[in-house]
């Protein structure tokens, strides 16, 4: 974990309620897709846990929702504006599993933390299919972007408004992927279901209300089929059979 | 010159007042790879019950206006696993007195694991949660009646050798008559303030934000309720307070022992701000400078 004073560089809506924002500064402390960064917000008494994107040397890009003031708040920072985090929270993803055809499954707000993900795996010479799952065409994000790093894309819509009508679980079963390994971030009757259609190894990253996001105050726990674990600390990333549904 | 920083709790001294809270440090190691703790006056680790507890469903966490609630539900891995795996991990990382925060759910539960805790050489003194609920007596906490707060310390009092302080429940009518109570019982010191109890509702769901409905309100926003307390009951007993409550600068401790507290407890400002005791340790001495005071502990109580 480390300290880190960022700089906005852009903050764009992708849609009506979802935003890519690129930030300046420090990113050492990243070691792995999946993890998160904690930013201090204004007025905000806790810090708000935020997954990363992607990142590269001194380049921090954060993919985010607004579902409450913390959120609200970035949505309308300018570029240019200094925003202090911790980075490099979290355990993420292991992009070192042994897999050839990996299948990355992302649903709606889950879907960044899997772009850094199939990046490393595409430049380890993976053949990556990426599942994205939306409610609708309106809030479909980032699918040329997976398209553009080489990966295999197909979309889902609830409502059938583009893509394959249903959920991920649909896309899947309809467009005939083969893969042997998994990994899935989205919401949680989502990633049940994943879990119970696929016959294959997997690691799934979860989200949970936090206080700290370094691992002290117990605030995120969960009860994994290996005692109790801090979503913040030793997930966000867990391995499918750790995961008490 | 040189600043004096240090202070005295029932003959333990700290080179500086400063201790992280229990529950919002856990038991150090987290910790140490951010900073060296060894700047720390003291540490008071996570709430040690005496079987592990996974503690309460989530959401467990809330934000307020100036502070948080949780209702993390003393989650810890019980009594003996925290003296065979903790401890030592703690002792390998930090080299000053540690103050054991222990609760329970009956007498029998804290006498047995203080008595446990109590031949833990580090451990220099035990700090008493009775804001946990009472299972024999209808889930009243402990620390709401003089009687039953009493009660708890007069039974760990029998057990331990180490100095015994009894961290309060802000959640009473008269936080003076429980503090008289627990000095008559026989305890060494007092800590206070534990959390206020709050509650917040999620407006679109119309739920409570918390699982458990309610939990316990601390940061910033508490801190002139706990001040108030600290010098209502700094002044009523002769035995030492650690104050806590919404410490969050060198100013803030400062304030809080010139309303008569011997140590300083930083709680919720940690989850924030993970440097927090460090800055208000570094800051410590600039602010005695700016206000002309040599030895920290010639302020405490200077308030009347």
């Amino acid at each position: 974990m480390k300290e880190v004073v960022f700089e906005i560089v852009s903050n764009r809506a992708l849609t009506d309620s979802v935003y890519e924002m690129v930030l300046s500064g420090d990113t050492s402390a990243i070691t792995r897709p999946g993890q998160f960064v904690e930013l201090s917000l204004e007025g905000l008494f806790l810090r708000r846990p935020i997954s990363v994107c992607n990142y590269d040397e001194g380049k921090l890009t954060l993919i985010y929702k607004v579902v409450g003031k913390g959120t609200a708040q970035m949505a309308n920072l300018a570029v240019g504006t200094k925003i202090d985090a911790l980075t490099g929270l979290g355990n993420g993803f292991n992009d070192e599993a042994q897999c050839n055809t990996p299948l990355l499954v992302g649903g709606g707000v889950g879907v960044p933390p899997l772009y850094r993900l199939a990046r490393n795996l595409i430049a380890k010479g993976k053949q990556v299919t990426v599942v994205l799952g939306f409610n609708t065409a309106a809030e479909i994000f980032y699918r040329e972007q997976f398209e553009a790093l080489g990966a295999k894309v197909i979309v889902a819509t609830a409502d059938g408004s583009y893509g394959v009508k249903g959920f991920v679980t649909d896309a899947i079963k309809e467009s005939g992927i083969t893969a042997d390994y998994f990994y899935s971030c989205g919401p949680l009757p989502m990633l049940r279901a994943l879990t119970t259609a696929l016959d294959i190894d997997g690691e799934i990253s979860l989200e949970e209300r936090m206080g700290c996001g370094f691992g002290i105050c117990m605030g995120c726990s969960i009860m994994t089929t290996a005692g109790a674990k801090r979503v913040c600390k030793e997930g966000p990333v867990f391995r499918k059979e750790e995961i008490v549904w | 010159m040189v600043r004096d920083l240090s202070t005295t709790l029932c003959g333990v001294e700290l080179d500086n007042p400063i201790i992280p809270a229990s529950g919002t440090f856990g038991f150090g190691a987290e910790m140490s790879d951010i900073y060296d703790i060894n700047i720390l006056g003291s540490i008071s680790f996570k709430g040690t019950t005496l079987d592990s507890r996974f503690g309460n469903p989530t959401p467990r966490i809330a934000e307020c206006s100036a502070g948080m609630i949780n209702s993390v539900g003393l989650q810890n891995p019980g009594i003996d696993a925290v003296i065979s795996h903790e401890l030592p991990e703690l002792r390998k990382r930090f080299h000053k007195p540690i103050i054991a925060n222990i609760s329970g759910f009956s007498i029998d539960e804290y006498t047995e694991c203080c008595r446990r805790i109590d031949s833990e050489e580090q451990v220099e003194i035990i700090e008493v949660n009775v804001s946990c609920p009472n299972v024999h007596n209808g889930g009243m906490a402990f620390g709401t009646s003089p009687e039953s707060a009493a009660a708890v310390t007069a039974a760990v009092k029998a057990v331990t050798t180490k100095p015994v302080f009894i961290k309060l429940s802000p959640n009473v009518t008269d936080i003076v008559s429980i503090a008289r109570a627990c000095e008559d019982a026989g305890a060494d010191g007092l800590t206070l303030i534990n959390t206020m109890l709050g509650m917040r509702i999620d407006i679109a769901r119309r739920r409570p934000v918390i699982a458990n409905k309610m939990g316990g309100f601390s940061g910033r926003a508490i801190f002139p309720v706990a001040v108030r307390m600290v010098y209502q009951v700094a002044n009523a007993c002769k035995i030492p307070v650690i104050g806590c409550g919404g410490v969050a600068t060198a100013e803030d401790a400062v304030e809080m022992m010139m309303a008569g507290a011997s140590a300083v407890q930083v709680g919720a400002e940690n989850l924030r701000n993970p440097f927090a005791c460090k800055q208000i340790i570094e800051n410590l001495p600039l602010v005695m400078e700016k206000l002309g005071i040599e030895r920290l502990r010639d302020i405490i109580g200077i308030v009347k």
